[in-house]
């Protein structure tokens, strides 16, 4: 096809869709152009600042090269991928495109049919929205706002453009800087000074096709004194029959405030899972990621906090399983600006049927951030032979005045802590599932009950597969 | 078919190839109580292992029949289904896994998780733990008595038809001895009991039907439970140096 072909084409369906988006199909062709870009923006009719940070952001991604450390980015073939497709689009595939092995784990682990569906990005909506408006209705109350990034992009232009890639520029990296070019979906997150928002904000209620987008963009906001804890993802697998998923996720935390966020996500295993995801802190504000990461192909996942005001803490807890062919590179920043900070990076690791985890994490203390603390641990579990873990720690430490504590471990699961469990009765499998779990718990604990729940369920699934 | 746990003729050695149980044979009957006893090293931990199967040691003769089924090469969590435990000397810790989890998964008898709880809480008491048992993890943290206690609250709720305990009584103060011994001889059903100690402490509370004197890897001497108090008296170097 050549370049002007390509580009009627593309008009074409452009403007089919923007004049029917509820029936047209819109979808970018193969590859990534100007007009590409320029076309995804018309398309969500997006103000002009919005068109040309994503033309400036096109330039950087080709400009910028690959990571030259971590895991083996050279199978994804930017060329072979389609940037954008209308959500509405999502819903067009049948529950017999999803695989078998995804569907029978569905199965497995208990996913109710409509749900299942869902998950696999062929149902488009299911009962929890009744659920959904109830809430909805309490957040609105409170001044909170707490809808998709796109509609956020019309009803609150001003807030989105003042906030929008100032805590994770284009330039930061080749795949925030795809992400800053295409982006579609995700969410926008407002909390006003002072609101405390009781019950976790779920991206799972927001039932829409464009949340599990390969390009989501995420923002939230807490204003000062706020509090809020988002959750996002499922256990479960996600089927995605697109081979990329680059999110970023922005969040700031003012003075005082306390935001957070909760993932688990579980790729099906062709997926290259490359998210950027970092969170400012200022003055007396807390920030926590908990970031769990099964499935997928490779994910390299490093979520931030950048301790930006006095007193600022920060916490990452981060959680690989790392199954056949599947390399996780996962871990976590604490960036140390101001005095008496505190991180602490908590990183666990389960490797198991010759798949590979690393722990990669960076704390930095600039120089006048005195009297601030970090604490860094990571445990990697490893259920085999074949499997592998390593750790790439850095510190970088420009102030004399801090305290800093790092611990690491690699353990194999123990033939006495197998015996002493078969002894009791307990098959090989079940053994080893209790020991990942009580290995794991750490961090399940931090999770919402139903997450923690589905979690188990899975991780004795892939014992069940692999040892049994 | 006798209903019993009988140990015939057993032969072990170490997976690079140290013999260690040089044919033991050993009947011990529903009910009944026999004391394994013998100087260090002389294969009585082996001895317990063994019979469950542990995969460090390999078995080059002789069989293990439980209830006239033979359990001598089946795995250990089948061995253990069948009615054979293992009271661990050194028991093993298991971070992150709730004990009453645990034991519940581990339980036949399938309560419901809130009288499970009560029925880990009251045997708890018995051997006087210190602290609520079932919110914490598997043997982790626990004191030396606390995981020797922790074996017999499995023991208790588990209820075997034979028991292994090696060691029961090791580095135990007086008051967790006469706890655990407490709670050893009210079992219900009492189970055929191999009592292996080195010392025969626990032998005050637990009378043994039975002694069996263990050296280098053979039974030299068997007898009925006032062999024990012989061994008080003389120790075990007549029954070393008369090999």
């Amino acid at each position: 096809m050549t370049g002007a072909t390509r580009l009627a084409d593309l008009k074409k369906s452009y403007r089919l869709g923007f004049h029917q988006p509820e029936s047209a199909v819109f979808k970018t062709p193969k590859g990534l152009s100007r007009d590409i870009v320029s076309a995804i923006s018309h398309h969500k009719d997006e103000p002009e600042w919005m068109h040309d940070f994503r033309q400036q952001s096109l330039m950087i991604f080709e400009q910028k090269s690959l990571p030259a450390w971590g895991a083996d980015l050279s199978g994804i073939d930017f060329n072979s991928l389609h940037y954008y497709l209308d959500p509405s689009d999502r819903r067009s595939h049948t529950w017999n495109d999803v695989p078998a092995e995804i569907r029978d784990t569905y199965e497995k682990i208990g996913i109710p049919e409509a749900e299942r569906r869902f998950l696999a990005g062929v149902g488009a909506q299911y009962d929890s929205e009744i659920i959904y408006h109830d809430l909805k209705k309490q957040w609105e109350d409170q001044g909170v706002i707490f809808v998709g990034m796109d509609t956020a992009l019309k009803a609150y232009p001003d807030l989105v453009r003042r906030y929008f890639g100032t805590v994770i520029p284009p330039s930061d990296n080749k795949f925030a800087a795809l992400n800053s070019a295409v982006w579609s979906g995700g969410s926008f997150v407002y909390v006003p000074a002072g609101v405390q928002v009781s019950i976790p904000l779920q991206a799972y209620f927001r039932i829409n096709a464009a949340n599990l987008g390969q390009f989501e963009r995420t923002l939230i906001l807490a204003e000062e004194g706020s509090s809020v804890h988002y959750v996002e993802g499922c256990s479960a697998p996600i089927y995605s029959s697109d081979s990329l998923h680059a999110a970023v996720v922005e969040i700031i935390v003012k003075k005082g405030a306390r935001v957070r966020y909760t993932t688990i996500q579980n790729w099906s295993n062709n997926v290259y899972n490359l998210v950027t995801k970092r969170m400012l802190v200022e003055e007396e504000g807390v920030g926590e990621w908990i970031d769990g990461n099964l499935g997928s192909k490779i994910t390299m996942k490093y979520p931030s906090v950048i301790l930006n005001g006095k007193g600022a803490k920060g916490e990452v807890l981060s959680l690989a399983f790392a199954g056949p062919g599947q390399h996780q590179d996962a871990g976590g920043k604490a960036i140390h600006l101001a005095p008496y900070t505190t991180s602490t990076i908590t990183s666990k690791s389960v490797s198991l049927g010759g798949g590979r985890s690393s722990y990669r994490g960076m704390v930095k203390v600039a120089k006048g951030a005195h009297g601030s603390k970090s604490f860094v641990r990571c445990d990697a579990l490893l259920l085999d032979q074949l499997s592998r873990s390593d750790t790439y720690p850095v510190n970088i430490i420009n102030e004399p005045d801090v305290s800093l504590g790092h611990e690491a471990s690699v353990s194999k699961v123990g033939e006495n802590q197998l015996f002493y469990l078969r002894s009791r009765g307990l098959s090989e499998a079940q053994a080893t599932s209790l020991i990942v779990n009580g290995f794991i718990e750490p961090i399940v604990k931090e999770l919402p009950l139903e997450y923690a729940v589905e979690l188990n369920r899975l991780i004795n699934l892939s014992m069940e597969n692999s040892v049994g | 078919m006798s209903k019993s746990l009988t140990i015939f003729n057993l032969k072990a050695e170490t997976l690079d190839g140290k013999s260690i149980l040089q044919g033991i044979s050993l009947t011990v009957k529903p009910g009944e109580i026999h004391a394994v006893m013998g100087p260090n090293g002389s294969g009585k931990s082996t001895l317990a292992q063994v019979l469950l199967g542990h995969p460090e040691y390999r078995v080059t003769g002789g069989r293990i029949l439980l209830d006239g089924v033979n359990i001598t090469k089946l795995p250990t969590d089948q061995r253990a289904k069948l009615g054979l435990f293992l009271g661990f000397q050194y028991p093993v810790e298991v971070p992150g896994v709730s004990f009453s989890q645990f034991l519940r998964l581990a339980a036949k008898e399938k309560l419901s998780p809130l009288t499970f709880r009560q029925l880990i809480s009251e045997t708890a008491k018995k051997l006087a733990f210190n602290s609520d048992i079932s919110s914490r993890s598997l043997n982790e943290g626990f004191s030396g008595g606390e995981k020797k206690k922790s074996e017999i609250l499995q023991l208790s709720v588990l209820k075997p038809k034979y028991a292994v305990l090696d060691e029961p009584d090791s580095g135990l103060d007086v008051d967790a001895l006469k706890y655990i011994a407490e709670t050893i001889s009210v079992l219900k059903p009492f189970p055929g009991l191999i009592l292996i100690t080195h010392y025969q402490r626990i032998l005050h509370y637990i009378k043994p039907d039975y002694v069996h004197i263990l050296v280098s890897g053979r039974i030299v001497k068997s007898g009925r439970g006032d062999l024990a108090d012989q061994i008080e008296k003389t120790g075990y170097e007549k029954f070393t140096s008369s090999k």
